[in-house]
């Protein structure tokens, strides 16, 4: 048991003068994760810039950019998810049924502009499901959305079969890899980015988002400090259902294709991401900001290697490995603070 | 008397165990007897199962021995225990449930055949065999999964008996038994008892010891007070020693006149836990529930705070019925609701002291849906402060605190909502002295200023000098209501005993 004398500090609570504040920052700023993964980011950026032939080019930022936005979206609820201590592995599966449903609707002949808006909420459906299952049957988030993850990718197929639309207007799928003005940012990662500052700032400035980390430190706690846990994750996969049909709805427009197996294997490269930018699997940790960076550093490293023709096998490797270093670096670091911890405390 | 010549088959001598500065056992010393039962009594917290995990090689005593046959025995885990031949039945047995009976008796230690396989026709006939000497009729072959705490409990003396254990220690055995079951129970350890073992049996049912021991010891406060003859004992005597102590070191409540009622709570059940609860509190009063712990008192608070579900019964908060099942609706009613369990109800141990002193209140300090992290740290250093937490830096996780310290920020996390009704489930429960006192001086202080305070508390001290009315449960049920005045040592603990009719 802890006592007082065990935490040696003076008797009034420190005035935190500026000194020591300013330590205390720069201290906090180089042992948080997220600023080595911008650190590292910048240095992939900067190396492969130099070394590898095409990677600065606008035309190979437009497609890096490009191919990370569906990505970037997903992982946006998906950290949030993460923090509380759950996760959808679902969502690259709803994002491949909302493309076959989209098809399908095309086909039907419905207009564009009503199909998007049917294909989001037919999102937002299918995460509620993975929602219900886990806050009213009280199942694992893991074992709902690998369930999910199957039987949706499974009923793309019964939508779709193995065929392709391909057929939207041209002024749409245009309109998913235009870029602004002369520059080589598309048009969608405005999308992103509108919807990252949303993200962000729900997570990071509002009570609900706040509520988010307690529940995925401490759920019981949470609970007892007057938190609705079980309806804040029912929404935050509602979202993350929701993020996934619009990021469908990009992806085919995108490839001007709908098929049944878009987005394919995608979960993993969004949970790699999201572990990437410090969100602890645990849960009750992990920042936004951290996220983005960590999916900015896996698109590039990736976009990198592919320019390098490393061969695609060896990227889901190092896509893999990146998972479980993000995984395995922030528990070694925590053993040994707790290790030099308890060393001084012995000594002191 | 003239057994204490004899070597004792298991004798405690002057062993001691503190955890941090707190000595939970204290110098106590009592011999068993093979043949005989000998009962462990004492008030929550005396030091009894502290005493029971020295026995289960769980905790090694800092001073002193545990001799058996006269021979000091090194217990440094479970496994030493078990080869020394103590066995520890709990209230709870713990078995695989998907594995058999005979499997559970035998876990560990299966006898083999050929090839090393397990000899599955040779552990059921064991089993039988374990189960005709204690009298009992189980099936060796049905999995353990849906078993009831009574057979439970058999299938661990059973594997007790396979070890060839000599000393049976009873936990708490019988506290979630029927009648029946415990007589079914009694029997057995009496033919235990015949066979030359020595049984140590803990329990807060008086009835019980008197007919099954032998021998009583009396703890209190983690020393030894007493071991006697049960024939040389009444009821009255054990009940005095238990709680005979020094109340006048506490901080005493201050007089203040009650007012209206603000929380009534009619009928209040939950089926299997506590029924038909009803009590009020008015504003400046301290109602204090008193119990054994697994009376229900925290469980009848936090169903009032809506953590858990109701069977029956209302809940009003200044004459407006409070939605049931929703710790936010409660707060929002004016309830704070200070958890019994720090560590994982009261504080989000990884989270900052900041982070968890504002968590009651984010949507108050939010403005315009926004949370500005200035206004939150005003928040939580205005609070820390009232309450004089000692800490580093407020960024700094609250975990690092010490326990009185954590305490406080529980606190302050509360009483920052301003609650009318404050609600709080063992206050002082591990945190040092000095701590203990400034929270019954604020408690004190609060009520002064009108706020209703409903205080569950296991210390007999602590409730006889805070509260105004003490509401004593015993198993689920209101047994006495007792003014300042009628609630002392005995009435509490006879009440919380069950033993209604003798207090009269």
């Amino acid at each position: 048991m802890a006592h007082d004398t065990l935490y040696a500090h003076p008797e009034a609570p420190a005035p935190e003068p500026g000194a020591r504040r300013a330590g205390a920052l720069g201290r906090a700023l180089f042992t948080r994760w997220d600023t080595w993964v911008v650190i590292v980011l910048a240095l992939v950026v900067v190396g492969a810039g130099a070394s590898v032939d095409g990677f600065a080019g606008p035309r190979n930022t437009q497609f890096l950019l490009m191919d990370i936005v569906a990505i970037a979206l997903i992982a946006l609820p998906m950290t949030l998810i993460v923090i509380t201590g759950e996760i959808d592995l679902s969502v690259a599966s709803t994002l491949g049924l909302c493309s076959a449903v989209m098809g399908q609707l095309w086909v039907a002949g419905l207009p564009l502009e009503l199909i998007v808006v049917l294909v989001i909420l037919l999102g937002a459906v299918l995460g509620m499901v993975n929602g219900l299952f886990v806050t009213k049957f009280g199942l694992p988030s893991l074992a709902v959305t690998i369930g999910t993850l199957a039987a949706y990718r499974g009923l793309s197929f019964v939508v779709l079969g193995d065929q392709a639309v391909a057929d939207f207007p041209r002024q749409w799928t245009d309109a998913a890899s235009s870029t602004i003005g002369g520059s080589p940012v598309p048009w969608s990662v405005l999308i992103a980015v509108v919807l990252a500052v949303a993200f962000a700032v729900v997570l990071h400035w509002t009570p609900f988002g706040r509520s988010l980390f307690a529940m995925g430190n401490n759920a019981e706690a949470a609970t007892f400090a007057g938190v609705s846990v079980n309806r804040a994750k029912f929404w935050l996969f509602v979202a993350s259902g929701a993020v996934a049909g619009l990021a469908g709805v990009y992806w085919t427009l995108r490839y001007a294709s709908a098929r049944a197996d878009n987005g394919s294997g995608l979960e993993l490269a969004v949970v790699a991401a999201v572990l990437l930018g410090g969100v602890s699997i645990f849960g009750g940790r992990g920042t936004l900001l951290g996220v983005l960076a960590g999916v900015l550093l896996l698109g590039s490293l990736r976009n990198a290697l592919q320019l390098a023709d490393v061969p695609a096998d060896t990227l889901n490797v190092v896509t893999g490995a990146l998972l479980i270093t993000s995984v395995v670096v922030p528990n070694v670091v925590g053993m040994a603070r707790s290790w030099l911890r308890q060393r001084r405390h012995q000594r002191g | 008397m003239a057994r204490d010549d004899a070597v004792p088959l298991l004798a405690v001598r002057d062993v001691t165990k503190s955890f941090g500065a707190v000595a939970a056992v204290d110098g106590v010393s009592f011999a068993l007897h093979g043949g005989e039962a000998h009962a462990l009594v004492g008030e929550n917290g005396a030091g009894k199962s502290t005493i029971v995990k020295m026995l289960a090689g769980v905790h090694r005593p800092d001073s002193g021995v545990i001799e058996m046959d006269g021979t000091p025995l090194a217990l440094g885990s479970p496994a030493d225990a078990r080869a020394a031949g103590i066995a520890i039945i709990y209230q709870e047995p713990t078995l695989f449930p998907d594995l058999s009976v005979a499997e559970n008796i035998f876990m560990g230690r299966q006898p083999v055949g050929r090839l090393r396989r397990i000899d599955k026709a040779v552990m059921k006939a064991e089993a039988e065999k374990l189960f005709d000497r204690l009298g009992v009729h189980l099936d060796p072959d049905r999995p353990a999964r849906g078993l009831s705490i009574a057979d439970q409990q058999l299938v661990e003396i059973a594997k007790a008996l396979s070890v060839d254990a000599r000393v049976l220690v009873m936990d708490e055995p019988t506290a979630a038994l029927s009648g029946v079951e415990v007589e079914r129970l009694f029997a057995v350890a009496r033919t235990l008892c015949a066979h030359g073992a020595a049984v140590l049996f803990i329990s807060h049912r008086f009835n019980e010891v008197f007919s099954l021991c032998e021998r009583i010891t009396v703890m209190r406060d983690g020393r030894w007070v007493s071991t006697d003859p049960t024939a040389d004992l009444t009821v009255d005597q054990v009940v005095r020693r238990m709680v005979g102590r020094d109340v006048s070191a506490l901080f005493p409540k201050e007089e203040v006149e009650p007012g209206e009622v603000v929380l009534d709570v009619r009928g209040l059940t939950r089926h299997g836990v506590f029924s038909d609860v009803t009590f009020s509190v008015r504003r400046g009063e301290i109602v204090a529930l008193a119990g054994l712990v697994g009376a229900g008192r925290s469980e009848v608070v936090r169903a009032v705070f809506g953590i858990d579900r109701l069977d029956a019964g209302e809940v009003y908060v200044d004459g407006v019925r409070l939605h049931a099942g929703s710790p936010a609706a409660a707060m929002a009613a004016g309830l704070a609701l200070v958890p019994e369990d720090r560590r994982q109800q009261g504080l989000v141990m990884e989270l900052s002291i900041e982070r968890n002193a504002t968590l009651t209140r984010l949507g108050a300090l939010a403005r315009a849906g926004l949370l500005s992290g200035r206004g939150e740290r005003r928040a939580a250093r205005e609070w820390t402060r009232k309450l004089q937490v000692k800490y580093g830096l407020l960024a700094d996780a609250v975990g690092t605190l010490s326990g009185g310290n954590q305490q406080k920020v529980v606190l302050a996390k509360w009483l920052a909502t301003e609650p009318k009704v404050l609600i709080v489930d063992e206050p002082t429960r591990g945190i040092d002295v000095g701590t203990k006192a400034e929270v019954h001086r604020l408690m004190s202080q609060l009520a002064g200023q009108g706020m209703a305070v409903v205080m569950v508390s296991s210390e007999l001290p602590e409730v006889l000098g805070m509260a105004d009315r003490v509401l004593v449960m015993h198993e689920g049920r209101v047994t006495a209501e007792l003014g300042r005045a009628e609630a002392n040592e005995e009435t509490v603990m006879f009440a919380a005993t069950g033993q209604n009719g003798t207090a009269a």
